[in-house]
């Protein structure tokens, strides 16, 4: 599988791939939480209404908004 | 010594701070900014030093006000707060996010030591940690591990800090290590990529993890699966605050009626004993009512705050923020919303303090502009006096208590308003930047008491500063304006009562309460309430009330105490059985009661949306850092309180 699809379209349980992150003011954020490319993230569960997703990120688990998911770039 | 606490948020940095400082600390505030800044005391060999509580943060480059204050000092070696030695605690058992802020702080050149804080986590999680790998990648720093939960690693940390020293030319842990300034993002940017670069290549040497513990799922998770979930996620969560609002309305009772009985007695045995004079009324009539009027909202302000607290120690806070956020994005809150409005239902004043833990601006500002809203304890004496007096004591359909039901409305009103207003709110202020969430789920954990104890110490000791000083100041005020009034007018007017209880052969009490009642009427006071009585007349409300209202801007309880002192009847503190009796037997000048079902209910419309207490205007004015929104605010709850009530009295007569 490859191609870049967003971390917001992973599926809950799945494993990911960070790649990049989107040029956002929120960026540098993401990237300070250890959201570097290369980092494994998978896609713990989400909230009811299936926002926002918890996820685990080498070993912490963060919530984040869709929006905010929708700004990392990963690869399956 | 000047010695700064830092690290991530969950890693147990506050259960290091109690450790090393105990109930020897102090809370403030930064210079300038209202972000929080404990700090303590801390004696190594008989030598004082200053122990400074940093906000939790997990880069030393800030994105919101709290984180700010990191940086700034950081920055500055000019700074008040520059420390010595920077104590940086990391959870052991999420050592690559750690070490991401402590790599930063360790570049800085400054006397470092590394607390390697929950190592029973880690142990737990099958992780061990080569420390001996740790330290020669920060060959400076002074690594100890700890486990504040059970208080292990005083004596440790403590030596460490007096071993830990300053490095000219200390080795970085990346090349070009340089602060960047606040806005180069471009270079934070890189900068954190690099470190993690460098941190993801050392990790392998470092942590080991044991057995193959990584395929199944944490207990945490499993949790998570039932405390998130779509239905059971809510009914938990309502069930919690049921249990929480069902300790504070009805358990905080016992204390706090013998709260009143005490402040009550302590009055009423300085007006015995003292000499007669103004001395005596304004301690007895002023300040120890005062106080006492602040004293007695403790037990329920406690009470929440123990709840909220173990809340937020076992890690369910965060549970409740991931659920209700989705909820609460359309009236342009939070999730972290949840936390200062439930204080609300207590007390708005550590509600609006709670809203700080909001990064984004907007969302910042609606939830403190609406958490007033939430009907707080000061508004029950106001609603169970009028309820009983206009509300009859009926059921209906069967089981439904009416009086409860009305009760119930009203604080239901209070939460649609405060929903309204915030969905409002959304489309006038503008936002700074673009709201986000970003919020890490920390593992479950037994509540440590320690700190729920501090914790519940500190909201209480805030509360009783922040609002006493005001209710204080202003009790004594009105009691000036009560007491006084212009010329002989008040003279006079005791004289008149003094003769109608004489012709009228009225026992000791009766008088008493008569020329109160009569001296009241002609007071500064007095006059201000028959100023505005054109004002309130459509809302159904005479002067009396009027008097009362303005009283109760000291704090909306009074209310109930100014209307028995104008009506010329003894406060009872209790049931206000006399007071009821009286108010039922008001009539108006053309000969219909007074107090009816519009009167009642407008009065209770009124004092759902409005601000009346300038202890929280003054806590809004110092969390928004403007007059424009705390005017903005209670202009705006004036405007609805009016309206609110003007409706409900012409409907209802």
């Amino acid at each position: 599988m490859s191609g870049h699809i967003k971390l917001a379209q992973i599926k809950k349980g799945n494993d990911a791939v960070v790649q990049s992150i989107e040029g956002d003011e929120l960026r540098s954020k993401l990237l300070e939480l250890g959201l570097t490319s290369g980092s494994k993230v998978r896609v713990l569960y989400t909230a009811p209404f299936g926002d926002p997703i918890a996820v685990d990120i080498e070993g912490f688990v963060l919530s984040l908004r869709k929006s905010e998911a929708n700004l990392i770039h990963v690869t399956v | 010594m000047k010695i700064a606490l830092l690290g991530n948020p969950n890693t147990g940095k506050s259960s290091v701070f109690n450790l090393l400082t105990g109930l020897r600390q102090h809370v403030g505030n930064f210079p300038g900014v209202t972000v929080e800044k404990k700090t303590g005391l801390l004696k190594i060999n008989e030598t004082s030093h200053q122990l400074i509580d940093f906000p939790g943060t997990y880069s030393v480059y800030p994105h919101s006000e709290d984180e700010k204050v990191v940086y700034n000092v950081l920055s500055n070696p000019a700074n008040p707060d520059y420390p010595d030695v920077c104590v940086v605690v990391l959870d052991a058992s999420n050592l690559r996010r750690n070490l991401f802020l402590f790599s930063q702080i360790y570049d800085l050149g400054l006397p470092t030591v590394m607390v390697l804080n929950m190592i029973d986590v880690a142990d737990k999680n099958k992780l061990s940690i080569a420390v001996d790998n740790l330290q020669s990648q920060f060959p400076d720093a002074v690594i100890v591990s700890s486990n504040a939960r059970v208080k292990l690693g005083k004596t440790r940390i403590l030596e460490a800090i007096t071993t830990a020293k300053q490095s000219e030319n200390r080795i970085t842990f990346i090349e070009n290590a340089t602060l960047a300034v606040i806005d180069d993002q471009a270079r934070q940017e890189e900068e954190a990529e690099k470190r993690f670069a460098k941190i993801d290549t050392i990790i392998p040497g470092i942590l080991t993890q044991k057995a193959d513990e990584k395929k199944t799922e944490t207990n945490s998770t499993k949790l998570d699966k039932i405390l998130t979930h779509p239905i059971f996620g809510y009914l938990i969560f309502a069930a919690i605050l049921l249990l929480i609002f069902q300790f504070i309305f009805s358990f905080a009772s016992i204390p706090m009626d013998f709260i009143d009985a005490q402040f009550g007695h302590l009055s009423e045995w300085i007006a015995r004993s003292m000499p007669e004079g103004i001395f005596n009324d304004l301690l007895t009539q002023g300040i120890i009512p005062g106080i006492g009027g602040v004293v007695i909202f403790v037990p329920q302000i406690a009470i929440l705050f123990f709840f909220l607290a173990i809340l937020e120690e076992t890690g369910y806070m965060a549970r409740v923020v991931f659920i209700m956020d989705r909820l609460m994005r359309p009236f342009g809150l939070n999730g972290k919303s949840v936390v200062p409005l439930m204080s609300g239902v207590a007390c708005a004043i550590p509600g609006v303090m709670a809203a700080r833990t909001i990064a984004d601006w907007k969302e910042r500002m609606i939830t403190i502009m609406v958490t007033p809203l939430m009907s707080c304890s000061a508004r029950i004496p106001v609603y169970t006096l009028l309820i009983a007096l206009v509300i009859p004591e009926k059921t209906i359909f069967g089981f439904f208590n009416l009086q409860g039901l009305v009760l119930f409305a009203l604080y239901v009103m209070g939460v649609i308003a405060a929903l309204g207003i915030a969905a409002l709110l959304k489309f006038v202020i503008k936002a700074k930047t673009k709201g986000y969430l970003l919020l890490e789920m920390p593992a479950y954990k037994q509540p440590r008491w320690g700190n729920v104890g501090i914790t519940v110490f500190e909201k209480v000791k805030v509360f009783v500063l922040n609002a006493g000083k005001i209710i204080l100041a202003i009790s004594i005020i009105l009691w000036a304006l009560a007491s006084y009034g212009p010329g002989d007018r008040m003279e006079q007017a005791v004289i008149t009562a003094e003769k109608f209880a004489t012709v009228n052969q009225l026992d000791e009490e009766e008088q008493a309460d008569l020329i109160a009642g009569a001296q009241l009427e002609n007071s500064y006071i007095g006059i201000m309430g028959k100023t505005i009585e054109p004002v309130i007349a459509p809302l159904g409300y005479d002067w009396k009330m009027g008097i009362s209202l303005i009283t109760s801007f000291a704090a909306r309880e009074v209310f109930v105490g100014s209307l028995a002192t104008i009506y010329s009847v003894h406060d009872d503190g209790e049931e206000n059985l006399p007071l009821r009796q009286k108010l039922l037997k008001e009539k108006r000048a053309d000969g219909t009661p007074v107090y009816t079902l519009a009167t009642g209910i407008s009065l209770m419309v009124f004092y759902v949306f409005a601000m009346q207490c300038m202890a929280t205007m003054a806590v809004v004015k110092r969390e928004t850092g403007s007059w424009k929104w705390t005017f903005f605010q209670l202009g705006l709850f004036g405007v609805l309180a009016y309206l609110g009530a003007f409706l409900s009295f012409q409907l209802l007569s």
